[in-house]
């Protein structure tokens, strides 16, 4: 094939892509409206929440079935367990087609598919689905089914709107190996950023509801089908160190490495670098205050949420609202 | 069961700092000390380091551009001046801003030295005792057995081949692994401080500069040679200068010539000719962005390049007053050039002429442009001034810039005369005051040339701390007690561990641990 029809199949593959993480998404956004309105009726849940923290005398709030505990109706939780897996089914689907869409690009353009922001923002958004498929079995992160489709069907469709760019060679500066290790790194660790961001996102929701719990509320089912506030304070750590050293070695050891090569100065408060290392300085202190002054939940989470804020606008805002050396938005 | 973790970590952690003390310039000392070398305390200086690198990205900056620096005290005559002496243009190197990453280094010294000694002591010592109660402990187990027989035995082979450094006491066996994560952590933090004083070094010891090498022409390594040059402040001149010299045999770029990307650079490529000491034989290097050349420690980097049109001016007197090539400075994407000639010896009037080289020129609505950076229909389009011969100041003068003060424009027909020169053609002056000739162009390379001490030591430090990074993330301490006692006339074994690392748990590791000690028939009660 030629390079022109890889990019014809490749700007085939990714709006197709698109649609079917948006109907990913939908199915997930259908498993949590049916779990809303599936509202738990039975004490069942709060003996459990109630057991894990010490069985503090609560009264029942709304159980008002005293002695036959109401089991949900089974047919709403099939229907949400469904529409879970339907969402999967479609998050593989979609991955596939995107995957055909990046390989594709890179064949069209005859190198690596990030030499410019469209580029990157289908191989980041690659990055995050990545992440996501391959833990979800292990560690059952299909709770973020709804969070990961949106990020990614949200950063593909404003790539292929707004970010298109015609497949073609790069500047000289662009010409490096260094290309693949630096952007590869910086776009794994942004992956997994964007996986323990959301985590976070919704521990404070679950933690919030077990406290509502704890005071005598009710939890719907679909956070009912979260893991525990804890385990995902868990996860989240998890995730974020693993992305921590990688985004080390992005940007303090390939960038500069780079920098020095390309432009003659390893560091040089470029805005890119200075919100890189912004973004490193925010997730150091996640790590440290976790590690030393015992910071758990909210304000871990709150820290992870904001280092999540700090690598989107390093990607999205220094790219498009400042100029820099790394302009390679090329929009 | 997080929460047994939590107490024991919360009994052994530091003190939380309390109020000053009441007297003593030394109580007060201490307190501060301790203040600074806080957890907390690193925690706050980390966020404002944070919050302190980003008006720097937001806000222009004089290394970085000092045009956009004027541009902006020009437009905001109010906030200007006051981010000045907020040292907002220069944030990274304002005081505001070094005071707090010295702190925080201070605090990270004051932090890590005395845990260095606690570490190397903790290596030195035995795994503990089991604690009285173990049944409190995560994953307890426990079973009871005919007779002790030789349980301990069989755990100490078990805990060793799990890698454990183990203890054995008097009816009980106490073992622990991880001992790296504090390794890690300690590494990571002193790397951090040596990849600090790679970056300070450099910075004392180093030179940047830069020069404009016209293809031809050459250079040589001192600094009087370049256009711009900036010094470390521990740089003593040219003596620390290795004294090479080269010369630019040629320069070929290439553009991007259809499509949307039009007129993008696709390549460029400087050849060099080079010798690294004036005695040492001539060596050629292709000089290409990425590819920078190394001489003696120095790096040669291929910047930027642009035009220098060859003219010659004759003056009134039909004498050569100017002859050669001008560099022209890029204004635009397409190379739309400005640069000035200047003809200072013409006579019986000094001439000067000011204007674009215009590389794909193309005579639009709003006058002539370049539609492309390549030279395909290269043109100059300038204009000229004449004036008084005036005496030599000795003063440093721009070679892009003419002091228009004491000259005045050529008029033709009451308007201001302009000339527009295709390679080859010549334009006669008004009034019979000369002639200009454009002979044709050179490509000019621009170089930058620096030397930046130190570099090794920062990347082996930030990689060492990525190193450590490693060990205090991944690896993962923990305890674990074996322990045998007589209870109502039964043996019971009891088996329990205590995860010291952030979050891990102890997974299924003391059921594994539990199932090796066991007899083959034995009933286990779990309790956790």
């Amino acid at each position: 094939m030629s390079p022109e029809t890889y990019a014809q199949v490749s700007n085939l593959l990714i709006p197709t892509a698109t649609v079917i993480y948006a109907l990913a998404m939908v199915s997930h956004a259908m498993e949590w409206a049916l779990g809303r309105a599936a509202v738990a009726k039975t004490a069942a849940l709060k003996d459990e929440v109630l057991v894990a923290s010490d069985g503090a005398a609560v009264s029942g709030g709304v159980g008002d079935v005293p002695d036959a505990p109401a089991v949900e109706e089974p047919a709403s939780s099939e229907r949400l367990d469904a529409a879970s897996r339907i969402g999967l089914l479609l998050t593989w689907l979609g991955f596939v087609l995107h995957l055909g869409g990046v390989v594709t690009r890179g064949l069209a353009a005859g190198r690596v598919p990030w030499g410019n922001m469209y580029e990157f923002s289908i191989t980041a958004s690659l990055a995050v689905a990545i992440v996501y498929l391959i833990f979800v079995q292990r560690y059952k992160l299909q709770y973020l089914g709804l969070g990961v489709t949106f990020v990614i069907a949200a950063v593909l469709g404003l790539a292929a709107l707004a970010l298109y760019t015609p497949a073609g060679p790069l500047v000289p500066a662009l010409h490096s190996y260094w290309l693949v290790i630096h952007v590869s790194a910086a776009a794994i660790s942004g992956g997994a950023f964007t996986v323990g961001g959301l985590v976070s996102v919704l521990y404070l929701v679950k933690a919030r509801a077990e406290r509502r719990v704890l005071a005598g509320g009710t939890m719907s089912a679909s956070l009912r089908r979260l893991p525990s506030a804890e385990a995902m304070d868990g996860t989240a750590y998890k995730v974020l160190a693993f992305a921590f050293p990688l985004w080390t070695f992005g940007v303090l050891v390939a960038g500069p490495i780079w920098a020095e090569h390309a432009w003659g100065r390893y560091w040089g408060w470029d805005p890119k670098e200075v919100w890189s290392l912004v973004t490193w300085v925010v997730y150091a202190a996640y790590l440290h205050a976790r590690a030393t002054a015992g910071w758990r939940g909210r304000r871990a989470a709150t820290i992870a949420i904001v280092g999540w804020f700090v690598f989107i606008f390093n990607f999205v805002g220094v790219n498009l609202l400042v100029s820099g050396l790394h302009s390679y938005a090329g929009v | 069961m997080t929460e047994i973790k939590d107490r024991i970590a919360a009994a052994s952690g530091p003190d939380e700092p309390s109020g000053p003390p009441a007297l003593g310039l030394v109580g007060w000392l201490r307190w501060t000390w301790r203040q600074l070398t806080s957890m907390k305390t690193a925690l706050v200086l980390l966020f404002l380091l944070a919050l302190g690198a980003v008006p720097g990205s937001l806000v222009p900056q004089t290394p970085i551009d000092p045009i956009k620096v004027s541009d902006f005290l020009t437009a905001h005559p109010k906030l200007g001046p006051l981010y000045d002496k907020l040292g907002l243009f220069d944030v990274y190197k304002s005081a505001w801003f070094s005071a707090i990453y010295l702190l925080l280094f201070i605090s990270l010294i004051g932090c890590v030295v005395p845990r260095l000694s606690v570490y190397v002591k903790g290596l030195r010592a035995r795994p503990p005792k089991p604690p009285r109660n173990l049944n409190r402990l995560p994953g307890y187990q426990r079973f009871e057995i005919s007779e002790a027989g030789d349980v301990l035995e069989v755990a100490t082979r078990e805990l060793r081949k799990r890698r454990f450094r183990v203890q054995v006491y008097d009816g009980a066996v106490g073992a622990e692994r991880g001992y790296l994560r504090e390794a890690g952590n300690l590494l990571f933090h002193f790397s951090l401080i040596l990849a600090l004083v790679g970056v300070a070094w450099g910075s004392l010891f180093g030179y940047r500069g830069s020069v404009l090498v016209v293809v031809g022409n050459g250079f040589s390594n001192s600094v009087a040679q370049y256009d711009d040059f900036t010094p470390g402040r521990a740089f003593s001149g040219d003596d620390d200068l290795p004294p090479f010299s080269l010369t630019v045999k040629d320069f070929e770029v290439k553009f991007q010539e259809d499509g949307p990307q039009k007129g993008a650079a696709r390549e460029f490529k400087a050849q060099l000719d080079y010798q690294q000491t004036p005695d040492a034989p001539e060596k050629s290097y292709q000089l290409e962005v990425n590819h920078p050349l190394k001489l003696d420690g120095s790096s040669v980097y291929l910047l930027g390049h642009g035009y220098a049109p060859r003219v010659t001016v004759r003056d009134g007197q039909g004498n050569v007053a100017f002859s050669g090539p001008a560099p022209f400075l890029p204004q635009d994407s397409n190379f739309s050039s400005f640069g000035v000639i200047k003809a200072p010896d013409a006579r019986p009037m000094t001439l000067g002429f000011e204007g674009f080289f215009l590389p794909t020129a193309y005579i639009g609505p709003n006058g002539p442009v370049s539609v492309f950076p390549d030279d395909l229909n290269p043109e100059l389009v300038m204009t000229g001034y004449y004036g008084r011969p005036q005496p030599e100041t000795g003063k440093p003068e721009s070679v892009y810039q003419l002091d228009k003060s004491k000259l005045t424009q050529f008029q033709k027909d009451g308007d201001k005369w302009r000339f527009q020169l295709a390679q080859g053609q010549s334009a006669q002056l008004p009034d019979k005051a000369g002639s200009i000739t454009f002979d044709g162009y050179s490509r000019w390379v621009k170089l930058q040339i620096s030397h930046t001490p130190g570099t090794g030591l920062a990347l082996a430090g930030i990689s060492l701390a990525i190193l450590g990074l490693m060990g205090s993330l991944f690896v993962h301490p923990r305890r674990t007690w074996v322990r045998v006692r007589e209870e109502d006339g039964r043996t019971v074994v009891e088996v329990a561990g205590l995860d010291r690392g952030p979050e891990r748990g102890l997974g299924d590791e003391i059921q594994a641990i539990t199932k090796s000690l066991k007899p083959a028939s034995s009933s286990t009660e779990e309790q956790s």
